[in-house]
């Protein structure tokens, strides 16, 4: 091979590296090749020092979601027609993963009760920074308004992106209550409002009437982000666009994907308006028919899109999360909508059970009247966060403490974030309630 | 299950057998392993369900706020047999790298070591949640500070930033880096600089940061034009953003001398490490002047594409940047323990942009990375590169003398050949030919990128391919040349034997039905 191409040593094809940067051998302070055997051997041992959620009480939420996968599901998503393909740019031989994908913006739509999905983006969060985005380009105004239960590290991928495309982004932390404050949030929206983003379920678990917030917006002519971490959730509650979002972003990861220390995750996006089609972020997947009259699908709208667009794209984004997006559809099939329905109705009779046991827990007081499976506990004492510390040294993954969430602010920093799965046991919440009642006990130090 | 597929196409037999005996018409459409079928949609039941939930009880009345949902979801289901059979079917529908060569320019479609996979698999990994208590993750942390010493130190750059979700997503975080770093200097700064080669995804970036994009021309032989360049620059110009190797599969040979220049106006030098997996293990970017570039883990690094994502795209910074890198990030305190910062912190080196993406990063494409790399060490690593070079200056040596290989002159190519359609007869074009190798049992290479090419056609072979898998394409490669050059009409209508004929991209934009609605009636 060296032969045809003219040259002697492999060091002839670098000759175009300028001398600076020409390195004598192997960089140095790097181990040289493994086998398979020992690399396997240090991950495991890696692995080893983590607490796994299957192994242990486990409780936590706040926008990632614990669910039971069925097996057939990870078997799909390691085909390797699956696993290693790339971008469907030449249909023909990319049915597979197109078809997937227009069965996935399907299921998504319809979830969400919007009327066209796209083919997914990296996450919620950016799912959330590119609907603020989209509103502003929609409304041609440069204001939004976020609701302060919306997740705060969703709130501050906004305002970090703001920070850079010169939008002014309103945002507030929650308020401590029973019910979500949508008289505050509407009043903040004004003729110059491009959105008003809100969670559903909130990040205090709370479900709130967003057909409320959607009349407010629309009044003065903004458009209703709704955000959607738990997409469980929506096989009990009514849908977003039913209420009257006019985009629905969310979090996917809870159907199919796991948990994964963060990522990758999915992030789902849709608009209940098909006229909005054309100002959408990311890869759109559409049917067409082939030379012969087949049916058959594409990648479509393309011109929205970076590769095209270059500098006037609605998006830098190039890459998606297709893989995830097929687990989250092999897992939505297998479920069915009366799968869905029916695990959905599980999560909230195990959360209404955690809930009442857990208040039952002197210091202990329940902070929603509705939710859906996650809530917010208030506990008397120490911080929750140390609480959450004290519990994972006894081995109980018992929630998030909205401490960790909002570094600082005093008001929260006895709430308790606690999230309920049909993974959760009946023992599992007897032992978080017991160990709970121990440490709310111990005086504040 | 295997019910005929009766609606929304009709399957037509009349494919282009030339010179074979035809078979009969199938009453399903099938052709023997050649399976189609129908839409998830036309195929489910909305009381039909593959999983098997445990029931334990009957809950009292619910506590959702009277926001019950009562319409129909319009949700279908398969039982599990049918799941398996519907996907799997689909999935013979897509080519992959497991299938056979994949020489997509620029995309780095490598084989994914099956180790990756099943580490990352590894419940200590994969069931943990990324607001556990920091004691109960140590070993994730651990991944993280591990994978995060090896890509600085095969980059030669002081600090990185492992949270962004891809490639474009770590552009973006560079970009913000800079832009940052600039306004705490008191300006921003107004243009980035931006070869015309450059992926779509840079002037993208750059707009989006505020910054308007001046395009700076490539010289003949393929290489960013430093005169112009140089011209170009001033105190209004934030960065350049520069792919190196770039584009025309060229390495920059005078990088450092454009990073000196733009350094001496206040600049900062953005590389877009897309085209990383070239010289990894042989070239340090830190030793070219580079002051922030990103990682696609699963191009370098081997992590599935997975049909177009996940990606991951950890980003270096030079000791300029670093204080500005994005939140959360993890440190190693005093005592060796390692934790994650979450929370803004400003001092000389904390001034964070802030946070781009809701937790750590893509977790599960940093096991699968970390796995390769250590799999393939210091080593292993810079045999990766050199097999890759090597292969694609094969390919370039052996199809030159067909093809327009414009810049076959300007030196060894790095990674990808670029060739240009040059030359085709009756108006046969790059995207013929491409369609033409698909029948061959090829995946085509990027066609029409980059634009400073007529007709590109970027082969990428990684280090993946052997000399025998190599020779049958170069073979393959030629005699759809030859048929292209010839002005072979039939290959317009190309491909013949793929899962579908050509589809029609105009039609489905004009009128896009981008959902399922049942048919009417």
């Amino acid at each position: 091979m060296l032969a045809k191409v003219g040259a002697s040593n492999i060091d002839d094809l670098f000759v175009d590296v300028p001398e600076v940067a020409r390195l004598d051998g192997p960089i140095h302070d790097l181990p040289m090749h493994a086998s398979e055997m020992a690399v396997e051997r240090h991950m495991k041992r890696l692995a080893a020092k983590n607490l796994a959620a299957e192994n242990t009480p486990f409780f936590l939420g706040a926008g990632a979601y614990r669910h039971h996968v069925p097996a057939s599901v990870d078997t799909v998503i390691q085909r390797g027609e699956f696993l290693t393909a790339y971008t469907p740019y030449q249909p023909e031989i990319a049915q597979g993963t197109l078809q997937m994908l227009f069965e996935f913006q399907t299921q998504v739509a319809r979830l969400y009760g919007c009327a066209v999905a796209n083919a997914s983006l990296y996450d919620g969060s950016t799912a959330c920074w590119e609907a603020v985005a989209m509103a502003t380009r929609v409304t041609k105004r440069k204001r939004a308004v976020l609701s302060g239960a919306l997740h705060p590290h969703y709130a501050q991928v906004v305002k970090t992106m703001a920070q850079f495309t010169g939008d002014e982004i309103a945002d507030s932390a929650p308020a401590i209550q029973t019910e979500p404050d949508l008289e505050g949030l509407t009043a903040r929206i004004d003729d110059q409002t491009a959105c008003v983003v809100v969670q559903y379920p909130d990040i205090l678990g709370r479900i709130s009437d967003l057909s409320k917030v959607a009349e407010a917006a629309h009044a003065k002519g903004a458009l209703l982000v709704v955000v959607n971490t738990e997409p469980v959730a929506l096989g009990a509650v009514k849908s977003p666009g039913e209420m009257g979002a006019d985009i629905v972003v969310g979090e996917g990861q809870a159907i199919g994907v796991g948990l994964q220390f963060g990522g990758p995750y999915l992030g789902l996006f849709a608009v209940r308006d098909p006229k909005h089609v054309r100002q959408m972020p990311g890869r759109l997947c559409g049917e067409t028919t082939d030379a012969e009259g087949k049916r058959g699908f594409v990648l479509t709208l393309s011109t929205r899109e970076q590769h095209i667009r270059r500098e006037k794209a609605t998006s830098n984004i190039c890459t998606n999360s297709g893989l995830c997006a097929l687990a989250f559809s092999v897992h939505m099939t297998l479920l069915g909508e009366q799968g869905l329905r029916e695990l959905a109705a599980e999560n909230h009779r195990l959360a209404c059970h955690a809930a009442d046991r857990l208040e039952k827990v002197p210091g202990v007081r329940l902070l929603n009247r509705a939710f859906f499976n996650e809530f917010t506990l208030m506990l008397d004492g120490k911080p929750a966060r140390e609480i959450v510390r004290d519990l994972a040294d006894r081995g109980i993954l018992g929630g998030v403490s909205l401490g960790r969430l909002y570094p600082g602010v005093k008001a929260l920093e006895q709430a308790l974030l606690v999230a309920v799965t049909e993974t959760t046991t009946e023992d599992d919440i007897e032992t978080l309630a017991t160990e709970l009642e121990a440490l709310v006990k111990e005086p504040a130090q | 299950m295997n019910a005929p597929n009766k609606s929304g196409w009709k399957p037509a037999m009349e494919a282009a057998e030339e010179g074979g005996v035809r078979g009969p018409v199938t009453t399903t459409g099938n052709r023997a392993l050649m399976l189609e079928e129908p839409l998830l949609f036309e195929i489910g039941h909305a009381e039909t369900t593959g999983v098997d939930l445990p029931r334990i009880g009957e809950g009292k009345s619910p506590r959702l706020g009277g926001f019950e949902r009562s319409d129909s979801i319009g949700l279908v289901g398969l039982t599990e047999p049918e799941t398996v059979r519907h996907y799997t079917r689909l999935s013979r529908q897509n080519y992959g790298i497991d299938l056979g060569f994949f020489p997509l320019g620029s995309c780095t479609m490598k084989h994914n070591p099956r180790l990756n996979e099943k580490l990352a698999r590894l419940p200590g990994f994969a069931d943990i949640h990324p607001l556990a208590p920091q004691s109960s993750v140590q070993g994730a942390l651990e991944v993280i500070d591990e994978l995060a010493t090896w890509l600085k130190t095969l980059t030669g750059m002081p600090a990185v930033a492992m949270s962004p979700k891809a490639g474009a997503h770590g552009e973006l975080c560079g970009i913000l880096a800079i832009r940052a770093a600039h306004t705490a200097a008191g300006n921003p700064r107004e243009v980035v600089l931006v070869p015309e080669s450059a992926h779509g995804t840079n002037p993208a970036t750059a707009a989006f940061a505020g910054y308007k994009v001046d395009n700076i021309p490539a010289t003949p032989e393929g290489r960013v034009d430093v005169e112009a360049l140089k011209a170009r620059l001033g105190p209004d110009v934030a960065a350049v953003m520069i792919t190196n190797p770039n584009t025309c599969g060229l390495f920059e040979k005078d990088f450092r001398t454009i990073a000196d220049a733009v350094h001496e106006v206040g600049g900062y030098v953005y590389c877009d490490g897309a085209n990383f997996n070239a010289i990894v293990g042989r070239v340090r970017p830190g030793d070219l002047g580079v002051d922030a570039m990103h990682i696609n883990l699963h191009k370098t690094f081997s992590t599935p594409h997975g049909g177009g994502g996940p990606g991951s795209g950890p980003v270096v910074f030079s000791e300029a940047l670093a204080p500005f890198a994005p939140l959360p990030y993890v440190e190693k305190d005093a005592s060796g323990e390692l934790h994650i910062v979450e929370e803004e912190n400003t001092d000389e080196e904390h001034q964070t942009f802030g946070r781009m993406t809701a937790f750590h990063g893509q977790m599960g494409m940093f096991t699968r990375a970390l796995t390769y790399i250590l799999s393939h060490g210091a080593d292993g690593l810079k045999q990766v590169a050199e097999d890759a070079v090597l292969n694609a200056n094969y390919i370039l040596r052996s199809l030159e003398d067909i093809l327009h290989a414009p810049f076959a002159d300007s030196g060894p190519c790095m990674h990808e050949a670029l060739f240009g359609d040059k030359d085709f007869g009756g108006g046969l074009s790059t995207l013929d030919l491409a369609k033409g190798l698909i029948d061959e049992g090829y995946h085509p290479m990027t066609v029409y990128f980059p634009l400073v090419v007529h007709g590109a056609m970027l082969v990428e072979p990684t280090e993946t391919e052997s000399k025998a898998s190599i020779d049958q394409f170069i073979t393959a490669f030629r005699s759809v040349t030859e048929r292209a050059l010839a002005g072979d009409e039939s290959l317009k209508q190309a491909p013949y034997y793929a899962p579908r004929r050509r589809l029609d991209e105009t039609a489905a934009a004009r009128k896009p039905r981008l959902t399922w609605e049942a048919p009417e009636g």
